[in-house]
């Protein structure tokens, strides 16, 4: 949060265009794509999983809810948001089943595999071409504004808050926790680990679902290529939001906090005129930096848990 | 007619392959006792153990709870039955704080019937009573430690121990409880497991340390290739005959 504020600072002093109204909208509804996403991502890192394949469901879903919409029987705003949804649910269901059952070794395979199928799919579906026209409702989440509040803020509000109570509040929130923690312990105290796992996936599915409504209101179209890339974004908001790779640890509110510092990071270059091919680096270099950083972190816990047995111990000649 | 054994192992056999591991063992642990497992490694105690708590199943040989016959598919099982185990690795969760990983796999929860698996947690209720349960064995942990993670070995065992205990309505049993802690430690575990019984609790204890199992057990028994070869009460005058049941059989 300390970290956002500065960059909020720094970036009002470099740009004057940054802190103006207009600006901060813009950022809200780029960020709130980023920090849905983030907040799925949050749920598969906590368990010790990674989702990479988010970007590529984002893209599938602004096809298959603007090809819906089309239809008679998607022509509704609700239907093509539980359509997009559901998009996302199916992909997601298949990262789960095929990584828990498929007893695959870890989910970066698979996630790297729907990565493929997903986009792939988008693209042979639209035929390569963007499909124009989304509901209002659909363009309002994208680009509306409620007062001076974009209706993105308020969306990614409800999908974070959810998330929030589920994870803290929840014996299934306990439960993901328990699973990045110490997944033989979690078996042993009789969890159900496989199915808690192919829930995250899921639920990470659901969410690249519900970012691509954002996207698609926001543009008023489905694109193929919505979402490229966004899978690192949202990776480096979990990370930087405090959640570790390592599983077990990550909160909603840390991972929204950290799509917005990516979000000001991007929206920053951009207003200061920096080559856009160099927030790809700048984003890559922030992800390699905050797992390096987590990882120094569980050392250092490491240590100082040793540092605490040996005083429990010392203590016993005085 | 004296009260049947909370738990007895009758002539279990258990072969893993052509290796006999169980040869017949023989174990009875008495209502509020603290039974010492003795014997050297390869012995038989960890294979008895798990029979006991339904990880093994025997190839022979039965197991009884409070007299009567129990055949256990799964650890499970032998939890419903009342037994609980504190393994040597804790299989603690250090990412979590106390209270959570006291109710891990059992949290106390609203709304189960209409929410399922999102039902809500109820975290003041599980908190006091964990509060409850390591006050009653003694257990002393930080106030502000957050994960058990950053706590001394002592008080991850002591969680693990009194976690057990609470949950437990028979029997807890205890591999190796002190095996990896400091002498102060070790004595605050000790000090909690001589508490047990009094919350009727009996106690299977599987230690290498002669010491410690003459000052908290009632009863030892001494394995040897896959079999019971004898038992003695601890104290300093048996110390060298169960020495020599370990050695020689």
């Amino acid at each position: 949060m300390a970290i956002l504020i500065v960059l909020f600072a720094v970036m009002t002093l470099l740009s004057s265009v940054f802190f103006t109204e207009r600006n901060l909208q813009n950022l809200v509804m780029q960020t709130s794509v980023i920090a849905v996403l983030a907040v799925g991502q949050l749920l598969v890192i906590v368990t010790r999983g990674i989702d990479i394949s988010v970007g590529s469901i984002l893209g599938l879903s602004t096809i298959t809810g603007g090809l819906a919409f089309g239809t008679a029987w998607g022509g509704s705003a609700v239907a093509t948001i539980l359509i997009m949804a559901g998009t996302g649910l199916a992909v997601g269901a298949v990262n789960g089943i095929a990584y828990v059952y498929g007893r695959m070794p870890n989910p970066l395979i698979i996630t790297l595999a729907t990565l493929g199928i997903a986009r792939g799919l988008a693209l042979i579906i639209s035929g390569g071409d963007s499909v124009v026209g989304m509901p209002g409702l659909v363009v309002d989440l994208g680009s509306g504004l409620v007062g001076p509040v974009p209706w993105a803020g308020v969306f990614l509000l409800v999908v974070a808050g959810a998330a929030s109570f589920l994870t803290r509040q929840t014996q299934w929130g306990a439960w993901i926790y328990a699973v990045g923690g110490n997944p033989e312990a979690a078996a042993r105290v009789g969890m159900p680990v496989r199915r808690v796992l192919v829930s995250v996936y899921c639920l990470s599915g659901v969410c690249a679902g519900l970012a691509a409504v954002l996207v698609a209101g926001r543009t008023d179209s489905g694109f193929p290529q919505a979402g490229q890339l966004s899978e690192l974004d949202a990776i480096a908001a979990v990370i930087i939001g405090g959640a570790s790779i390592l599983g077990g640890r990550g909160t909603v509110s840390g991972a929204v906090v950290g799509a917005f510092i990516i979000g000001t990071i991007r929206n920053g270059l951009n207003l200061l005129d920096v080559d856009p091919n160099w927030q790809l680096v700048t984003v890559g270099v922030v992800v390699a930096l905050a797992v390096e950083l987590d990882v120094i972190r569980a050392a250092l816990e490491r240590r100082f848990q040793a540092v605490q047995a040996g005083r429990g111990s010392a203590g016993a000649s005085a | 007619m004296s009260a049947p054994f909370v738990l007895e192992a009758r002539g279990v056999v258990k072969y893993f392959g052509a290796v006999c591991a169980l040869d017949g063992a023989q174990l009875q642990l008495a209502d509020g006792e603290i039974l010492a497992l003795l014997g050297d490694n390869g012995a038989g105690k960890s294979t008895l153990i798990k029979c006991l708590t339904g990880v093994h199943r025997p190839d022979a040989g039965e197991i009884r709870v409070d007299g009567a016959r129990l055949t256990m598919k799964s650890a499970a099982d032998a939890r419903a039955a009342g037994i609980e185990t504190v393994y040597q690795d804790l299989a603690l969760f250090d990412n979590l704080s106390p209270t959570q990983n006291f109710f891990a796999g059992r949290e106390q929860v609203s709304g189960a019937r209409l929410l399922g698996r999102l039902a809500v947690l109820r975290k003041r209720s599980m908190h006091a009573e964990t509060l409850v349960a390591l006050d009653r064995l003694g257990v002393r942990i930080p106030q502000d430690a957050a994960t058990v993670g950053l706590m001394s070995g002592g008080q991850r065992q002591g969680i693990a121990v009194a976690r057990a205990a609470a949950f437990a309505g028979r029997v807890v049993i205890l591999d190796e409880p002190t095996a990896a802690l400091g002498l102060r430690e070790s004595r605050a575990v000790l000090d909690i497991v001589k508490r047990l019984p009094e919350q009727g609790i009996s106690v299977i204890l599987i230690s290498h340390n002669l010491d410690h199992v003459t000052e908290v057990a009632d009863r030892a028994v001494v394995m040897r290739r896959g079999r019971v070869v004898g038992e003695a009460v601890p104290s300093d005058e048996t110390h060298e005959q169960l020495v020599g049941l370990i050695v020689n059989g």
